[in-house]
C-alpha cells in the first residue's frame, strides 16, 4: 500500500541530508561546546555554520540574537513571559494584544499571564479566516506591552499581515512578537523587513529534527530568560546546547529557504495541493475554508459536507494516509480547535473540516492517489451518513 | 498524572475490534423504505437525533410489526466519528426482534457492552462514551414516534451523566450520605463526569441542563439550611447543645446567661462587659470579651471574676468554653 503523508503542519520528517550532518555529534565530536578541549571546541565550526544558516534564513542582522531553544514553545514563552517581567512587573505596562487563532504556546501563556492580572485582548479573524492589521492598531492602548502575532494560521494556512503589523508597532513604539512556525520555509520571513522585535519557530516543520527551535530577539531589545543557568547562548538561555539538534536545524534552514526552495514550494508544492484541493473541490458540497486568497502554499483545510472530520481520517489512515482534522470529536479533550471555533463553532464547518498539508517530498503520483483515497471514502461516509442521505444533491449525483 | 498519561495516545488504540469492525464494515446501515415496509406488513418509523452543527447526528429505521409492536426490521443512517457510526450499527442490531418496549430498555451502557471484545475491557476511551448515548437517545425517539407519546416519558428519572447514566437523585444522595465537598469526590463515588466530562461545569462538549457543579452548590446549601433548620427545631424543644448552635445562637445563648447571673453583679460595682467574638478552637470554645466601666482595669478582671464567669459559663453553657478578656 502507498503511504502518503499530508500532515506537515503538525511536523516533518527530517530530510535525510540533514540527518547526514547531525550524525557525526552523537558518537564522534560529542564534546560539550564550552569546554576547554577539542572535543568539545570540534564542534564550533559546525556551530558557527548552523549559526550563518539561520541568520541568513530569515534575515537577521549579525548584531541580533538567535536563541537556541527546544522547541517553539519555549521560544513563545519565552517571549511572552520576559516581556512580562520587564515590561510589566518592571515596567509600567500591564496589556498584550494577541489572536484568538495563535498556537497554544501563545494562548495558554497569555491566560497565565492574565491570571497574575494582566490584560490580554484576544483580537478575532474576519470572514477569511484573517487578522486585520487595522484591528490591531485599534487595540493598541498606552500600556500595551507586547503585540503577538502568529505569521501563518497551522489550520488554514492564511498568511497575516505581518509587515504592515509590524510598521503600526514601531510607530506605536509596541515590542512585536510573530509565531513564524508555520511560515519557515513557505514563504519568505525577513525579520527586519516586518520591523520584528521577537520570532519564535520550530526546526521540525521545516525537514529538521524535533525538540530544538529559536529565538529571534532584535539587538538593543531587553529579555530576560525564561531558564536560568548556565552561560550558554550569552547568558540568554542556560543549558548544554543539543549540538547536534542545533546543527541539523541550522542545515534545515538552509534548505528550505534559500532562493530555490521558496521557489518550489511556491511553484511545485503549490501546483500539488492545488491539484488535490481542485480534485476535492469537484464533489459536491465541498469548500476551502477561510478561502483561497492568501495561504501558505502547502496546505488546504477543506469542509466536505456530511462527512464527520474523525471518520475521514479513519477511512484515509485505513488506506494509508496522514491529514488532520479540527473536529472536536478526534481530539483527546472534545475540544473544538480554536480556528475552527473562530468561524464558528456551531458550524458544522468545525466538524467537517479535514487539513492536508504537504511538503517538497510528495510526489503528483502521491497526490493522485491520495486523491482517489479520498473521493472513495467521501463516497462511502456520505452513502452512511444521516445528514447528508437527504439532502436534495445528493441523490442526482450520487456521492 | 502518572507514568500512563504522561504520553498522549491516540484515540483509536482504545478502539476494540468490534468498534473498528464495524465502523469499517456496518452492517446495519441503510434505509429502510415505504415498499420494503409495506412487503413486510409492517409500520415504518424514522426517527432522527442530533444535527450536523453538534457533531454527531443519526436516523433510525424500524419495521414495526403492530399486532406485536415487534421490531422486524432495524437500519441507521449516521454522520458521526467512528465510535457514533459503531454505536449506532450495535444499536440497530440490538432492536432487531424486540418488542418496542423492550427496545427502550437498551441504554448506551448496553450498546458499549456490546462492543467489547471481552467483558472487561472498555470498548472505547472515556471521552467517547457519549457517542453511545446518542444511539439510546434514538431509540426513545423511534419508540415515542411509534406510541405518538413524548419522549421524556421513558425517563424515569432525570440523568446528569449520560454516558455513565447517574441520576440526580443518586448524585444528590451520595453528597449527602458522604458529605461530599468537591465534584472530584463525586466522580470517584458514581462515575458522574469521568467520561466526557461534559455534565461537570458549562463549556464542555455538550451542553447541560444541569451540572455537577450547581447539584453540589445547590446539595451543600440545602444541606447547611438543614442544619440550621435542626438548630432551629432543637432549640425550640430545648435539646440543642452548644456544639450544634449557629453562631448567633451561641451568642444569645451567652448573653442570656451574662444577663442573668453575671452581669448584675458587675453592675453592682459600676462595671459591665461586653461579647467581642466567638472563636471554635475545637476541642475549645474561646469567647473574648471586653470589660465595661469600672470593670476595665479592675485587677480581678484578670483573675477572680474571670474565673467566676468562666466557671459559670462552663457550668451553664459548656464546659468547653474558655474567656478571654482583650
Amino acid at each position: 500500500m502507498m503511504e502518503v503523508y499530508l500532515d506537515n503542519n503538525a511536523t516533518t520528517m527530517v530530510d535525510p541530508l540533514v540527518f547526514e550532518q547531525m550524525k557525526p555529534f552523537f558518537c564522534e565530536t560529542y564534546g560539550n561546546p564550552n569546554s576547554l578541549h577539542r572535543f568539545g571546541a570540534g564542534t564550533h565550526p559546525k556551530m558557527m555554520e548552523a549559526l550563518d544558516y539561520l541568520y541568513t534564513g530569515i534575515n537577521a542582522d549579525d548584531e541580533d540574537d538567535i536563541i537556541i531553544t527546544s522547541n517553539a514553545t519555549e521560544s513563545i514563552n519565552t517571549v511572552i513571559k520576559g516581556v512580562w517581567v520587564d515590561e510589566i512587573l518592571n515596567g509600567n505596562k500591564n496589556h498584550i494584544v494577541t489572536s484568538e487563532v495563535e498556537h497554544p504556546a501563545v494562548t495558554a501563556a497569555c491566560r497565565f499571564l492574565e491570571s497574575q492580572g494582566v490584560s490580554i485582548t484576544y483580537l478575532p479573524v474576519n470572514e477569511n479566516g484573517v487578522i486585520e492589521a487595522n484591528t490591531v492598531k485599534e487595540n493598541i492602548k498606552d500600556d500595551t506591552a507586547l503585540v503577538s502575532i502568529m505569521w501563518a494560521n497551522n489550520e488554514t494556512g492564511k498568511l497575516f499581515p505581518i509587515e504592515e503589523i509590524g510598521k503600526i508597532c514601531k510607530e506605536a513604539n509596541v515590542l512585536f512578537h510573530s509565531d513564524a512556525t508555520q511560515a519557515i520555509g513557505k514563504v519568505p520571513v525577513d525579520v527586519q523587513k516586518a520591523n520584528l522585535d521577537f520570532m519564535s519557530f520550530s526546526a521540525h516543520k521545516f525537514h529538521g529534527p524535533k525538540g530544538v527551535g529559536g529565538t529571534y530577539i532584535k539587538k538593543g531589545v531587553k529579555l530576560t530568560p525564561l531558564l536560568h543557568g548556565g552561560e550558554q547562548m550569552g547568558g540568554k538561555r542556560a543549558g548544554t546546547v543539543d549540538v547536534a539538534s542545533m546543527v541539523g536545524m541550522g542545515y534545515a534552514m538552509h534548505l528550505a529557504t534559500n532562493e530555490m526552495a521558496l521557489a518550489y514550494e511556491d511553484n511545485h508544492v503549490r501546483k500539488l495541493r492545488d491539484r488535490l484541493e481542485s480534485a476535492i473541490l469537484e464533489l459536491p458540497e465541498t469548500l476551502v475554508i477561510g478561502g483561497t486568497e492568501n495561504r501558505t502554499p502547502n496546505t488546504t483545510l477543506i469542509s466536505i459536507r456530511g462527512v464527520e472530520g474523525e471518520s475521514m481520517l479513519w477511512d484515509l489512515n485505513q488506506k494509508g494516509i496522514g491529514a488532520s482534522t479540527g473536529s472536536a470529536c478526534a481530539s483527546e479533550d472534545l475540544e473544538a480547535n480554536p480556528v475552527m471555533n473562530a468561524f464558528g463553532s456551531d458550524s458544522e464547518l468545525a466538524h467537517t473540516g479535514v487539513r492536508f498539508s504537504l511538503s517538497r517530498f510528495n510526489t503528483q503520483e502521491q497526490i493522485d492517489y491520495a486523491i482517489e483515497v479520498i473521493v472513495n471514502a467521501v463516497k462511502r461516509l456520505r452513502n452512511l451518513s444521516s445528514s447528508y442521505a437527504y439532502a436534495p444533491k445528493s441523490h442526482e449525483s450520487g456521492l | 498524572m502518572a507514568k500512563n498519561d504522561l504520553i498522549s495516545g491516540s484515540i483509536w488504540d482504545e478502539y476494540s475490534d468490534q468498534v473498528v469492525n464495524r465502523m469499517n464494515n456496518p452492517q446495519h446501515q441503510g434505509e429502510i423504505t415505504e415498499e420494503r415496509a409495506k412487503e413486510l406488513n409492517a409500520k415504518l418509523i424514522i426517527a432522527d437525533f442530533g444535527a450536523e452543527s453538534c457533531g454527531d447526528a443519526v436516523r433510525l429505521y424500524w419495521a414495526v410489526d403492530e399486532a406485536t409492536d415487534k421490531i422486524l426490521e432495524s437500519k441507521f443512517k449516521s454522520f458521526g466519528c467512528g465510535t457514533a457510526i459503531a454505536s449506532s450499527d450495535v444499536m440497530a442490531e440490538l432492536c432487531v426482534g424486540k418488542t418496542v418496549d423492550e427496545a427502550i430498555k437498551i441504554t448506551n451502557i448496553d450498546v458499549e457492552k456490546a462492543l467489547r471484545d471481552n467483558p472487561d475491557t472498555p470498548a472505547v476511551p472515556p471521552q467517547k462514551m457519549h457517542c453511545s448515548v446518542m444511539a439510546y437517545d434514538v431509540i426513545k425517539k423511534a419508540a415515542s414516534q411509534y406510541k405518538g407519546v413524548d419522549m421524556e416519558s421513558f425517563e424515569e428519572e432525570e440523568i446528569v451523566c449520560e454516558c455513565a447514566r447517574v441520576s440526580l437523585a443518586t448524585i444528590k444522595e451520595v453528597i449527602k450520605i458522604n458529605d461530599l465537598k468537591t465534584v472530584e469526590e463525586i466522580t470517584d463515588y458514581t462515575k458522574a463526569g469521568a467520561f466526557c466530562k461534559s455534565c461537570i461545569k458549562p463549556g464542555g462538549h455538550e451542553e447541560k441542563d444541569i451540572y455537577l457543579v450547581d447539584i453540589l452548590k445547590d446539595t451543600r446549601a440545602s444541606m447547611d439550611e438543614e442544619k440550621l433548620k435542626d438548630a432551629a427545631d432543637a432549640s425550640a424543644s430545648g435539646e440543642l447543645t452548644f456544639d450544634k448552635m449557629t453562631l448567633v445562637q451561641r451568642i444569645k445563648a451567652i448573653d442570656s446567661v451574662l444577663d442573668e447571673d453575671i452581669r448584675p453583679m458587675l453592675v453592682m460595682d459600676g462595671g459591665n462587659m461586653e461579647i467581642i467574638d466567638i472563636k471554635e478552637n475545637l476541642p475549645h470554645y474561646d469567647l473574648y470579651i471586653r470589660y465595661l466601666g469600672a470593670c476595665s482595669g479592675c485587677a480581678s478582671g484578670s483573675t477572680g471574676t474571670l474565673y467566676a464567669i468562666e466557671s459559670i459559663l462552663k457550668q451553664k453553657i459548656d464546659e468547653n468554653l474558655r474567656v478571654l478578656p482583650i
